[in-house]
């Protein structure tokens, strides 16, 4: 099967200086995809070009077959959020919501009725006589939602709806953001610079670094087995680890005097020969735990309270390791300067 | 801090006066024009004169055409300099502001060398294009204060993401201005329309040279050969004037609202 939305060999520069350097992906119908990156990777930049907002420097952009790459925003059928909600603040909920039937011709009656629809999808309804201004950042933010569906569009693009809205509303509007997508089965393009936003409504992720696409998945392989040194640093938190590479046939090295057998180590790797390995933060636990195959002797370095989860720092000579526990209220959390043991499975440790 | 004030408040106080006391002058000598009693009978003997009603009402009618076409003119251009070629502002502004520094009366000899009945384009051949040509100038001479109005009612509101919102719903370049732009700078276009219709009608120079039988004229030869109406006659398009700067004030209360409520 074809695929719905495929973008080939996509480029666009300023000038000089080029932002989207031949992008390539696919996507099927009905798939929520994240594009997740740093400000200034492209990213941005690739959705304005899906819209027909940017002109394309090179490559194409095909919908459902159909090559849209040069066709004017207003004939491409797509619907978009903005970040800045960009409703119109002349007309009132119902007729923002109805603005692009009306432009499409649809007759005042079913226009309403489509309108009432919107309202009911988006927890709003009865807000049709109200104006913008009298709505909170959230409320406008689901009547840009309503007005970008209401039209039926082939595709749904998304252009970091959440960052104007406080953390609670951003969490509560994405939920509902994926709830309404799944229930309506529209293929939807979401951009973010807030992993966890991508992680957790995503079908696939695309993460981009400076115009180039670092790694293309689903979440869980994204944080699980990051492609390169960058989506692993970008993605949730890593440990940076300086090991001694101590005999490479055997994979061992050590770690501030402990010497741990890795999973694998590079072709070139040479004996007495620093390296870097990488660490998940929650893959370490405090004292013994079934399954861990290295224990390392430490101090904690810091302790930082975050709810349900404490975050130790703990110093194991050269090297520091942040490690996540939960808070469990029976027990005293650990304290600064109080040693420590840790253990972890040497699988986990990974040199990118 | 009450010496302060005092000074501030003498300014002010010898500020108004400046303006004021002619003003009252100006009053208190039209209704004088009964012996021995203040009258309105100047107020009446100028609002008895066909002239002034048909000179008033000409000026009025091409104070509308001047507006009309002014937003025409101005509305997309202040737009697309915004939203597609930025860098072309400053030349803009430059260019809005030459009116200002342009006598009128430089402007008017200027349109009669290249609109004579001897032209190629020869608008003073007619009464009709006479007209044409006047408004034509009163849209130049409104210029500096009609782009301004507009533009900065463009910068409250975002036209570039609004633009792209109705963008992808299908909206052509037409539909964004009439049904998007145009009623969101709607206070702005009607603050730059009273600067306009305020200058039209008391407009004497240009009316003047191109003989049309405009309000600025007939008020100017009212005042030679007349005592009591020429200070009615200013006491009129003082109110007039007057009326369009405080209509401004008013419509600035309905501009539309953009920020969100915050609760």
């Amino acid at each position: 099967m074809a695929a719905f939305l495929e973008v080939q060999n996509l480029t666009k520069s300023f000038g000089s200086n080029t932002v989207v350097k031949g992008v390539s992906f696919a996507f099927d119908k009905g798939e929520f995809i994240s594009l997740l990156g740093p400000s200034g990777c492209g990213k941005t930049t690739i959705l304005r070009m899906i819209a027909g907002f940017e002109s394309v420097t090179a490559g194409t952009i095909q919908v459902e077959g159909q090559d849209i790459t040069h066709l004017k925003p207003n004939q491409r059928q797509l619907g978009m959020v903005f970040q800045a909600y960009a409703l119109f603040p002349n007309l009132n909920v119902g007729d923002n919501i109805g603005f692009g039937l009306k432009i499409a011709g649809m007759p005042a009656e079913q226009r309403r009725a489509r309108v009432d629809e919107m309202l009911r999808l988006i927890g709003l309804p009865g807000y049709e006589k109200r104006y913008p201004y009298e709505m909170s950042g959230g409320q406008q933010q689901r009547v840009a939602l309503a007005r970008a569906i209401a039209p039926r569009p082939r595709m749904l693009l998304l252009d970091e709806p959440l960052s104007a809205l406080d953390a609670k509303i951003r969490v509560s509007l994405r939920e509902e953001i994926r709830a309404i997508q799944l229930d309506l089965g529209i293929t939807t393009v979401f951009v973010t610079h807030d992993q966890e936003e991508a992680l957790s409504i995503s079908d696939r992720v695309v993460v981009m670094h400076a115009g180039n696409i670092e790694q293309l998945g689903a979440p869980h392989e994204i944080y699980n087995k990051p492609a390169t040194r960058f989506v692993a640093t970008f993605v949730g938190q890593l440990n940076s680890i300086e090991a001694t590479i101590l005999d490479p046939a055997a994979r061992t090295v050590s770690i501030d005097g402990h010497i741990v057998t890795v999973p694998h180590l590079p072709a070139d790797a040479a004996a007495n020969v620093l390296t870097q390995l990488t660490l998940r933060p929650e893959v370490v636990a405090v004292g013994a735990s079934e399954g861990n195959d290295v224990t390392l002797t430490g101090t904690i370095a810091d302790v930082t309270f975050l709810g349900s989860v404490i975050r130790l720092r703990v110093s194991l000579g050269k090297n520091v390791i942040s490690l996540d526990t939960f808070n469990d209220q029976r027990t005293v959390p650990p304290v600064r300067g109080e040693p420590v043991t840790i253990s972890l499975a040497s699988k986990n440790l990974l040199i990118l | 801090m009450k010496t302060n004030r005092f000074w501030s408040w003498l300014v002010f106080l010898l500020g108004a006066a400046y303006f004021i006391v002619p003003l009252i002058a100006t009053f208190e000598f039209s209704l004088r024009m009964r012996r021995g009693e203040y009258s309105f009978d100047a107020y009446a003997s100028v609002f008895a004169d066909p002239r002034f009603h048909a000179t008033f009402g000409y000026s009025a009618l091409i104070g509308l055409f001047t507006i009309v076409v002014g937003v025409l003119v101005i509305v997309p251009a202040v737009y697309f300099v915004r939203l597609r070629m930025p860098w072309l502002r400053p030349f803009v502004e430059f260019v809005t502001l030459l009116p200002l520094v342009i006598p009128a009366l430089v402007l008017v000899y200027g349109y009669i060398r290249l609109y004579n009945s001897s032209s190629i384009i020869p608008f003073t051949g007619s009464a009709l294009g006479t007209d044409i040509l006047l408004t034509g100038a009163y849209v130049t001479l409104a210029l500096p204060y009609m782009y301004r109005a507009v533009d900065t009612g463009m910068r409250t509101i975002d036209i570039g993401t609004l633009t792209e919102a109705a963008q992808i719903m299908g909206a052509n370049q037409v539909q964004i201005i009439w049904q998007i732009i145009l009623p969101n700078i709607l206070v702005a276009i009607l603050s730059g329309a009273f600067l306009t219709f305020a200058i039209v009608i008391g407009e004497f120079t240009i009316a003047s040279l191109l003989n049309r039988p405009a309000f600025g004229p007939y008020l100017v030869g009212i005042g030679t050969n007349r005592a009591y109406e020429p200070a009615a006659l200013a006491i009129i398009s003082f109110i007039i004037t007057w009326g369009a700067m405080g209509m401004i004030n008013v419509l600035g209360r309905f501009a539309p609202r953009t920020s969100a409520r915050t609760d």
